[in-house]
């Protein structure tokens, strides 16, 4: 029989050491006796290994479980790890998986506890001021389930490390001087002072963030279960709000309401000096347009853009998810292919107007994105009015249609793309249409060369345009 | 000795006990005004402490604290109050409307900052989130809650959790500024309808709210692709629906929170069951919205986002309403008990997650569980799950439920009884 004495309540580093070489030594846990020292305190070395056997390494999920469990107050908790420990020695590598295992599951649930109290301890300790000759302490009590404090100290230091505090618990007690941490014996809950000038206005603020309309007791004492209550300065409260809460939600309820009438607006908003006209009256109007369902969805119209005596207008099928957000055509992936084509084929964005054949991007949503849908005729045919429009206003030499729905909303007809693109297709006596790919055909494409190659025809396409365009 | 700490500032002010007394009246009122608004998250923001500060304080870890609960059943995180609770706007389903009786205060952005940096220094909250009337203007309200939040951090060096409303078409360099000091932003869509903002607030702009989104949306993406010295709101950016104040069913609500998660990558909708306020008008519903139908409402986003259901997957009554009798989760296997019973041991994940009863963690430790082992009935208690529940829908090794899964009332005896604590 082995008998191991730790140091201290929550001396993981000794059960570490011990149990590293007490496992590949052979030595069974029903061989093993763990306990701590009586008067344990924290300064003392950990016992030495009492087998000098080679340890080994422990897997890393162990060690985290037995550091949170060796925390939790349970007489067996330090044989119940070492029996783990001894087990995936002895080769059953993948036992923490096996939650379902007696072992791991009476484990898993020290450390599930351990964890709970940590959680609260950090929820529900309060401090309050104390002035001392060196400043002011701030100074908290917890009555914990389990040994958390040693653990959970260096949390308060990362978020409180410009403060001096103390915290106070039954078993012992934690201060931080503004540099180090160190821990003393423990305290009782006199030692904490009985008010705080903030306290007032802290009760104060739970008294009036709490709706007496939606009352759930069970929901809150759930989470903060009634033990706690005692050392809750808000908490004396609580009472009171649940005794009052039906009635005073029954008066709001049976309070003759004010009478009904339609809202008012308030100031009126300002009118912007100088009407719009053309192109931006034109888009003002359709921010605001109705006619297909395409809007409800959508975040915004994203209208065409660029210069209003622009020779050439391209036309693309409809804002995607970029364009929706920003408001603005061609700025997503696809735009960005755009912008790189007409720059190799010398062609100036800004002397382009460029929109859609549709104003609203038409999706599904998938979690947490928007899948591309193609507009269907009648979505093309409700959005011409205002395409009809912009081509009227710019009146370009050329209009550039990208794709099979801008050939369809201008050429009114179903349209073969690569049948019909790159040559000009008369309009007018003064207008020419002219076919090719979107620049989104260009990014589905899935094979390396053949992109190259089409990307290589799309620039040579916009090459002729600019020519055709003069 | 590094750092020492001003006690509470209005000790110093001794003697001037009618200012104290103004400031908590004031928080009382600022406190009321701000509890409708239902988000008090203050997780998934950047990591951040006070470790080698010369001044300053707090810390934010990943998951934000739940500091106190109230008997509502709500967490306290933050410190949610507003700068002020008059406004120039008429909301009708809102206590702090222009037409409303209510007494009307207004915070100083100081009396603001040293709450916070009180109420933090006691371990009482994470943070802050500050919402607002609109006053004067969109731009000048915007621009008064950002100056507490700059406050907080550049002068006082403070590192918790702030969250901070955003008034829809603010100037862009003032919602840049918002997203500097902030860990998270949101917008309120309010109601599930155009028609019903229309209606109940003509005053805000259903587009202009989903346009701000969007903008918001593009900032927080970039802020993410960029260096860390850029700043976007690391915590995203969320919004709050009010249910039951205008005619929406459930069904166009949940495809609402759909086409908003998608669009403006929301970390969360929060849907909040309309409550009778004082003085209220009366073109608003008399009685409360059922709390649990909000509840049903927030199962069916959960089921959406962690559990592969699509929105019009939820079963819904012909008018398009959750079954208030049954969890959506629970009303879905029994529309579908086709598909069930599956094989503990062998079923796929995505289809054990569809099982009444079972959680993404146990669904995951299952399948950790069931690769070393077959899973038997007394393992599936060892991870603590409901079996009366399971056992309609699993089989496993020594146990078949063939019987139970086509009982006619398996709805009655599945459906728990505890729902006496919800409707309360």
């Amino acid at each position: 029989m082995m008998h191991v004495v730790l140091a201290h309540e929550t001396d993981f580093a000794g059960w570490r050491t011990a149990a590293r070489s007490l496992a590949p030594a052979g030595v069974q846990p029903q061989d093993v006796v763990w306990s701590v020292r009586e008067g344990a305190d924290l300064l003392a070395v950990p016992a030495p290994p009492p087998v000098g056997a080679a340890s080994f390494s422990v897997p890393r999920a162990l060690l985290e479980l037995a550091e949170t469990a060796v925390q939790a107050r349970d007489p067996e908790r330090f044989a119940l790890l070492y029996t783990l420990l001894f087990r995936v020695h002895a080769g059953e590598r993948h036992l923490l998986d096996q939650a379902t295992d007696p072992t791991v599951h009476r484990v898993s649930g020290l450390a599930r506890s351990v964890r709970r109290d940590t959680d609260k301890m950090r929820a529900f300790l309060r401090f309050r001021e104390v002035v001392e000759p060196e400043g002011t302490r701030h100074v908290g009590w917890f009555e914990p389930e389990h040994y958390i404090l040693e653990a959970n100290a260096p949390f308060f230091v990362r978020r409180f490390a410009t403060m001096l505090w103390s915290i106070l618990t039954p078993y012992r007690s934690a201060h931080w001087d503004g540099e180090t941490l160190s821990f003393g014996p423990g305290a009782d809950r006199t030692q904490v002072p009985d008010d705080d000038a903030l306290e007032a206005y802290w009760r104060a603020y739970y008294r009036s963030i709490f709706n007496p309309a939606r009352l759930k007791v069970a929901a809150m004492t759930s989470e903060m279960p009634r033990k706690y209550w005692k050392n809750l300065p808000e908490a004396a409260a609580i009472p009171t709000l649940i005794r009052t809460a039906q009635q005073r939600t029954a008066a709001m309820v049976e309070q003759t309401p004010m009478p009904s009438r339609p809202p008012r607006k308030s100031a009126p908003l300002p009118v912007p000096e100088g009407q719009p006209a053309g192109l931006a009256a034109i888009a003002q109007e359709a921010a605001r347009c109705r006619r297909c369902p395409l809007w409800e969805r959508a975040t915004q119209t994203v209208f065409g853009e660029g210069a209003r005596d622009a020779a050439m207008m391209l036309v693309g099928e409809q804002p995607g998810d970029q364009e929706d957000l920003a408001g603005r055509p061609f700025v997503g992936p696809a735009g960005q292919l755009l912008d790189r084509a007409l720059q190799e084929a010398g062609i100036d964005r800004t002397r382009l107007y460029v929109t859609n054949a549709v104003k609203h991007f038409k999706f599904e949503p998938r979690g947490k994105r928007r899948i591309h849908q193609k507009p269907d005729s009648g979505e093309i045919a409700a959005c011409k009015f205002w395409l009809d429009q912009e081509l009227a206003e710019v009146s370009p030499r050329l209009t550039v249609l990208l794709g099979a729905s801008a050939a369809r909303a201008v050429l009114g007809r179903a349209v073969t793309i690569w049948r019909e693109r790159g040559r000009a297709i008369p309009l007018s006596a003064n207008a020419t249409a002219f076919v090719t790919v979107h620049p989104s055909f260009l990014l589905r494409l899935p094979d390396e060369a053949a992109k190259r190659h089409e990307y290589a025809a799309f620039v040579r396409d916009l090459r002729e345009a600019a020519r055709l365009a003069g | 000795m590094a750092g020492l700490q001003k006690p509470w500032p209005l000790l110093e002010q001794k003697g001037n006990r009618r200012a104290a007394m103004d400031l908590i009246a004031k928080l009382e009122i600022l406190a009321d005004a701000a509890k409708y608004d239902a988000s008090c998250a203050s997780s998934g923001t950047d990591r951040r402490n006070s470790l080698g500060a010369k001044a300053g304080v707090g810390s934010t870890e990943g998951m934000g604290i739940c500091h106190a609960h109230t008997p509502d059943g709500r967490c306290i995180s933050l410190l949610k109050i507003l700068l002020t609770n008059a406004c120039v706007y008429d909301c009708l389903y809102c206590i702090n409307r222009r037409s409303s009786n209510v007494p009307r205060a207004r915070f100083t952005v100081d009396e603001i900052v040293r709450l916070t940096l009180g109420f933090y220094r006691r371990n009482c909250i994470e943070g802050l989130f500050l919402s607002s009337g609109i006053i004067r203007s969109p731009d000048y309200t915007m621009e008064q809650v950002i100056e507490v939040a700059r406050v907080l951090r550049e002068e006082h060096g403070f590192r918790g959790y702030i969250h901070l409303k955003t008034i829809p078409e603010a100037d862009p360099a003032l919602l840049a500024a918002a997203g500097r000091y902030a860990d998270r932003l949101s917008i309120n869509i309010e109601l599930p309808s155009e028609a019903g903002l229309a209606r109940l607030a003509p005053e805000k702009d259903a587009r202009g709210i989903r346009r701000t989104m969007a903008r918001l949306r593009l900032r927080i993406d970039e802020a993410k692709a960029d260096d860390p010295a850029r700043r976007f709101a690391p915590a995203g950016q969320s919004t709050q629906v009010i249910v039951g104040a205008d005619a929406s069913s459930d069904r166009q609500i949940l495809d609402m929170s759909t086409v908003l998660y998608g669009a403006y990558d929301l970390r969360r909708v929060y849907y909040s069951a309309f409550s009778p306020i004082p003085d209220a008008s009366a073109a608003l519903p008399p009685r409360p919205a059922p709390l649990l139908r909000e509840h049903r409402l927030y199962q069916a986003d959960w089921l959406m986002r962690f559990y592969g259901f699509s929105a019009d997957e939820l079963p819904t009554d012909r008018a398009g309403m959750l079954d208030l009798a049954v969890d959506p989760k629970l009303a879905w296997a029994l529309a579908h008990r086709d598909r069930f019973p599956l094989d503990v041991n062998r079923a796929a994940r995505e289809m054990l997650l569809r099982v009444p009863g079972l959680g993404v963690r146990s669904v995951d430790r299952i399948i950790a569980a069931r690769r070393h082992r077959r899973l038997r009935m007394a393992d599936l208690a060892r991870l603590r799950l409901p079996l009366g529940k399971l056992a309609a829908f699993l089989v496993t090794p020594d146990h078949t439920p063939r019987r139970l899964l086509d009982a006619a009332d398996l709805a009655r005896r599945l459906a728990p009884a505890r729902q006496g604590e919800l409707f309360a």
